[in-house]
């Protein structure tokens, strides 16, 4: 086999080997309830967790996720965060704003107990107003039915 | 806004009523009326002619509210307005006497036939007769006069009176519509505040859309609206004057405050205050500034809505469990819950007649607009899709107006019959939602 041929195979298997690694970070969830990795978090692995429908309790891997949160912010003693409360499409639009509110409040009482003093942690809800993807499959559902870490 | 705006709004006593007979009025052997709450009806066929006019302006203007007038009766789904190439009496001589034969043999029942006058002190005056056909009887006599830039609200008025002679009921057709104009992409909505004529004349924006802006509600007796903004990212209740555009938040909590109406007699806003997340119902008084806490529970409790009477309020609670509908005193005492179907119920509005509630539904996946009497008694499903919710009440309670999604596609107003008839696609400049309705204008 030619030279030129066996490097492009080597490039051509490098790109797709690099494209792999990319896209088991981009954030895409395939089902309910499963963790994704955000870009831009700085140093924490996931910015958000999810919930069932119509439900705000935190699932076990919710709990790990704000258990890196918490490590983050008492690593930042001056950093200061949001909590985003949201919900999904199927509900109506005012329960949505109450449902969000719990969410993010469910989220801020575990880092409240993992140490974190309150006065660090702003929530706000933005109901069903801001869906994380537009859809209208299960699939997206899931993955507005969260409450999101933002810093600022 | 502009000083034409400005009378528009600012006029009370807007209209002189005088009644106007000139043909005696017989009683109508088989008098035309319309029964509105039975079923799908055949639509009355009515014959609107142009009011007359004796100048070029007179014309267009008699033109132009003899089409407003005709298109709100039409949408009622009530009556059925004649074309007019098929009028057979002109103008002329209807202005003398009616022929009854000529608008009987072309299938009329009503005939509505006005004359337009511009004044030498500047006043516009209007002057309608509603005949029975078949009766060769008078019905309605009116005149009205008002700024000629008003003309459009003769329309409704004259509407509203031709309304309520055939069917019984108050009209609708005066009244304006506030909504939620939504453009852009799903994960990032502009949303802003517009409010129009019920016929979609008149748009105006209210909000710029740099702020997410929700759920607007008429006051019963000032021209403002209380509505959900997240100015400066914090969710809260604001006041916003309709003819200065004056923006003013309500009151000083501690929480996100939504989901606000104004109580029957315009003195206070009721609306959920969410802390630590939990939501209640809290009313707060617009003169006084004092606060009530009206619900003491952990579940959710919000969508507060007052009967007409200001007795009792609907709202929403999950505290059984469930998304349900649930009545209290309007000092937040004898809490009971009143629907009980299969699904989950939101968005409770008490209708301005005091006799229903309407409400949005969700089962299995489909969204419902329906309406139940007070008792949570005898459930009536209206209209059904992916996504519809959030109805209002029209003023006379014998219409509804929601929002309609379907999956994918854009998002608008529609409005139905408590029948469950004539349900309209509303016409608006972007996609909408969150519609209120005005009451009737002073």
């Amino acid at each position: 086999m030619p030279l030129k041929t066996i490097l492009s195979l080597i490039a051509v298997v490098a790109l797709l080997a690099g494209c792999e690694t990319a896209s088991e970070g981009s954030g895409s969830a395939s089902g309910g309830g499963q963790q994704t990795a955000a870009a831009g978090s700085g140093g924490i692995s996931n910015d958000r967790v999810f919930y069932e429908f119509d439900r705000s309790d935190l699932k076990p891997q919710s709990r790990k996720t704000i258990e890196s949160w918490a490590s983050w912010m008492k690593g930042n003693p001056a950093s200061t965060v949001v909590l985003e409360g949201h919900a999904d499409e199927r509900g109506t639009r005012e329960y949505n704003l109450a449902l969000g509110d719990r969410r993010a409040q469910s989220a801020k009482n575990y880092l409240v107990a993992l140490g974190v003093k309150p006065n660090r942690v702003r929530t706000v809800s933005y109901g069903k107003e801001r869906p994380a993807v537009a859809g209208h499959s299960e699939q997206s559902w899931a993955q507005n039915r969260r409450s999101v870490m933002a810093r600022r | 806004m502009n000083p034409a705006a400005r009378a528009f709004y600012s006029q009370l006593a807007l209209l002189t009523i005088l009644l106007v007979a000139t043909v005696p009025m017989r009683p109508a052997l088989a008098d035309i009326t319309i029964d509105i709450t039975r079923g799908q009806i055949e639509p009355l066929p009515i014959a609107i002619t142009n009011f007359q006019g004796s100048n070029e302006e007179e014309i267009r203007l008699g033109r132009d509210i003899a089409r407003v007038l005709t298109a709100d009766l039409e949408r009622s789904g009530l009556f059925r307005p004649i074309d007019q190439a098929a009028f057979i009496q002109g103008l002329g001589s209807l202005n003398v006497q009616p022929r009854f034969g000529d608008w009987r043999v072309i299938g009329a029942q009503a005939l509505v036939q006005g004359a337009v006058r511009l004044q030498p002190n500047g006043q516009l005056r209007t002057e309608v007769r509603l005949w029975d056909v078949f009766g060769e009887a008078q019905l309605v006599g009116r005149a009205y006069e008002t700024p000629p830039d008003n003309w459009r609200r003769v329309a409704h008025i004259v509407a509203d009176a031709i309304y309520k002679r055939i069917t019984g009921e108050d009209g609708y057709f005066d009244t304006r519509i506030v909504y939620v104009s939504e453009s852009g992409p799903a994960e990032r909505r502009v949303k802003r505040l517009a409010i129009m004529d019920q016929d979609g004349a008149n748009h105006k924006f209210l909000t710029s859309g740099q702020e997410l802006v929700l759920t607007p509600r008429f006051s019963p007796t000032t021209q403002e609206i209380t509505y959900l903004s997240y100015f400066n990212d914090r969710p809260r209740v604001y006041l916003l004057n309709i003819e200065t555009g004056r923006q003013e938040v309500v009151g000083d909590f501690p929480g996100m405050t939504f989901a606000p109406r104004f109580s029957p007699d315009g003195n206070k806003v009721i609306m959920s205050l969410a802390t630590d997340g939990n939501s209640e119902v809290y009313t707060m008084d617009l003169r006084t500034r004092k606060i009530g806490r009206l619900t003491k529970n952990p579940a959710i409790d919000t969508s507060p809505c007052y009967s007409p009477d200001g007795r009792q309020i609907v709202f929403n609670s999950d505290r059984g469990g469930s998304q349900q509908i649930y009545l209290m005193d309007a000092d937040g005492g004898n809490v009971r819950r009143i629907s009980f179907g299969d699904g989950r119920y939101a968005t409770p509005v008490w209708s301005p007649r005091g006799d229903l509630i309407a409400f949005t539904k969700m089962k299995s996946g489909t969204f419902y607009i329906g309406i139940m009497n007070t008792d949570g008694s005898g459930e009536r499903l209206l209209t059904q899709g992916f996504l519809v919710e959030g109805p209002t009440w029209a003023p006379n309670g014998r219409v509804l107006m929601f929002f309609r999604e379907e999956r994918g596609r854009t998002v608008r107003l529609h409005s139905i019959d408590l029948t469950g008839y004539n349900e309209r696609e509303m016409i608006t400049p972007t996609d909408a939602s969150d519609p209120a309705w005005s009451p009737l204008l002073p």
